[in-house]
């Protein structure tokens, strides 16, 4: 599976209160949350997600409260990747519950500029940097998550589980 | 091994475990409350299945946004209970029977040693209070632990932190957990364990053990952990009717690193905007007149925490121009501090006495702060937008702190104040 998007950059420790506030919490439909993420950290952000976007961040990305609405309004507003220093381990687990991608890549966040274009590789870890022509290693996932994203997520994956027994 | 190891190789089954080896375990006990559960049950429903694996394991509390503030929550808070009929999940806690999760589990006997316990809430980790290995998950994840019991687990490496020395007066455990955070840093402990020993935890009290542990999970930390003792036992034994086994680390186990704290000269704590890692003794803090002050949450909601602020508003009153939000954790916690006298102290003070709940905390329907206002609290978060506008300040400090900063109205050592 590859991915190819253009680049969003965020700081370091960035938490899932900005990326999803908690007075959106009592909302349930996934383009409604999608709507408010990122609000207080950049106004603009679902403008530059429309057409595919993969974020770029530093350390301890998702930091915080255990909402999986965080990873759910990112990836419905368009994030097709995030590729981090590190995660933070709830968001983490929740975004590879969701669907949505998420790979640690040492140096990423220096070597990645607002806007650059990306090819991310899935299987292998590999993440190209078309735009300033340079190669990134992301820490390939291991084959049990790789399963639940090739499922499409948990909810596929137990499903499948399920039929099968 | 530590306590964390023993506890994750029980679980799943194996002599031993090592970090960094994943392993699939069994749950003894799962929680989640009215603003994970809706999507838990969702997800359950889409999943397929009929029946959760054990409704006697299930916890279920209405917390985060009760009572309902808008037509939306109360659906979502209907959603839940009939679920929880539907599934006969007898550990359901309605509005008026419990109060916040965190304080709720161990209250009603859901938290004994050595157990392996997920909960939809990241603050999960308060359990390690008790010796248990606790932590957070999302709403999905847990409907597959109401499906299958069980959930992969990357066993952590264990930084011990090591408590030695006696707390000045007014100087609490609240004022340590933003100590050591300020040092570990917010990411410092990502996916690895807490562990909190030394003489200083062993004569802390129980109120206080959480307060560390509850904190764990904003160093990153998958959970915080203390060793049980006499102090757990006693606590333990009056809640729960199931039968437990504590587990202790061996002499030998193996620690990430071990960081040795000495409390003795330490001054209250403040942890600044906007991340909890920006901490700087009081004294540091300067001139930061303030809006609001908040006591309660989970991380300091309880009985001691009510008391040492009450002796500091006794006789006082909260500053004009400032409001002071007082939310007791619990419906038990909230009766014994009437009987103490502790909640017509805060009336007469001036403060504003809410009923159980996480509202003001989560920035969730109630206490909320408008933009360019300041907040001292007593909870664990101060990101921009936690507490409402994504301009507000929210500054982290002990219960204790943030009664003195009411009265005066701005944050102060609570050391100048002559308790009652």
């Amino acid at each position: 599976m590859s991915i190819h998007g253009k680049a969003i950059k965020f700081g370091d420790n960035v938490d899932t209160d900005v990326i999803l506030p908690g007075q959106y919490l009592v909302l349930t439909d996934p383009t409604e949350l999608a709507k408010h993420a990122m609000e207080g950290l950049d106004p603009t952000f679902t403008k530059k997600t429309q057409e595919g976007a993969i974020i770029v961040a530093g350390k301890n990305f998702g930091c915080g409260s255990s909402r999986e609405q965080a990873p759910i309004a990112l990836k419905h507003a368009g994030v097709k990747c995030v590729l981090a220093e590190s995660f933070a381990r709830i968001f983490y687990r929740n975004a590879i519950t969701i669907g949505l991608p998420v790979l640690e890549c040492p140096g990423v966040s220096s070597k990645v500029a607002e806007g650059d274009e990306l090819i991310v590789n899935l299987e292998t870890g590999e993440v190209k940097n078309k735009s300033k022509n340079l190669a990134l290693h992301a820490t390939k996932l291991p084959g049990f998550i790789m399963e639940i994203l090739n499922d499409g997520g948990l909810i596929e994956h137990l499903r499948k589980r399920i039929r099968s027994k | 091994m530590n306590i964390a190891e023993k506890i994750l190789a029980r679980a799943s089954g194996k002599g031993e475990v090592t970090p960094g080896e994943i392993v699939e375990a069994s749950i003894d006990v799962a929680m989640m409350h009215d603003l994970t559960g809706p999507m838990t049950i969702e997800s359950f429903q889409k999943i397929g299945a009929k029946k959760v694996w054990d409704s006697q394991r299930i916890v279920v509390i209405l917390d985060h946004i009760v009572p309902a503030s808008s037509v939306k929550s109360a659906e979502l808070h209907k959603t839940v209970r009939d679920f929880v009929e539907e599934q006969k999940i007898g550990n359901f806690y309605d509005i008026g029977h419990g109060g916040v999760c965190h304080q709720v589990m161990p209250e009603k006997g859901h938290v004994r040693p050595r157990e392996l316990i997920v909960g939809a809430d990241s603050h999960t980790c308060t359990y390690g209070a008790f010796g248990a290995f606790a932590t957070g998950i999302g709403s999905t994840e847990m409907a597959a632990v109401f499906v299958t019991g069980t959930l992969w687990f990357k066993v952590p490496r264990v930084i011990k932190v090591n408590v030695t020395g006696l707390f000045q007066n007014l100087v609490t455990p609240k004022d340590l957990i933003l100590n050591i955070i300020g040092q570990i840093k917010v990411d410092g402990a990502i996916y690895d364990g807490v562990e909190f020993a030394g003489p200083t935890i062993r004569n802390m009290s129980i109120d206080g053990r959480m307060v560390l542990c509850n904190m764990a999970v904003e160093m990153g930390a998958k959970t915080g952990i203390i060793e049980p003792d006499e102090t757990t036992l006693n606590y333990v034994k009056n809640r729960t009717t199931k039968p437990f086994k504590p587990v202790k680390s061996d002499s030998d186990a193996t620690y990430k690193e071990v960081l040795d704290v000495d409390v003795a000269d330490m001054e209250p704590q403040v942890s600044c905007p906007h991340s909890v890692d920006n901490v700087k003794p009081i004294s540091e803090v300067g001139k930061v007149d303030i809006n609001q002050a908040f006591l309660g949450s989970c991380t300091n909601g309880r009985l001691e925490d009510l008391r040492v602020a009450a002796k500091l508003l006794e006789g006082r009153k909260v500053k004009k121009g400032v409001r002071m939000l007082v939310i007791p954790a619990s419906q038990e916690i909230y009766l014994e501090a009437l009987k103490e006298g502790l909640i017509k102290t805060f009336l007469q003070a001036g403060a504003y006495v809410c009923n159980p709940t996480c509202g003001a905390c989560v920035g969730g329907h109630l206490g909320l702060l408008a933009p360019g206002e300041v907040c001292i609290s007593s909870s664990n978060r101060n990101f921009v937008g936690r507490m409402g506008s994504p301009k507000a300040y929210v500054y982290l400090a002990s219960p204790a702190t943030v009664a003195a900063s009411a009265v005066t109205g701005k944050i102060s050592d609570p050391r100048i104040l002559k308790e009652a």
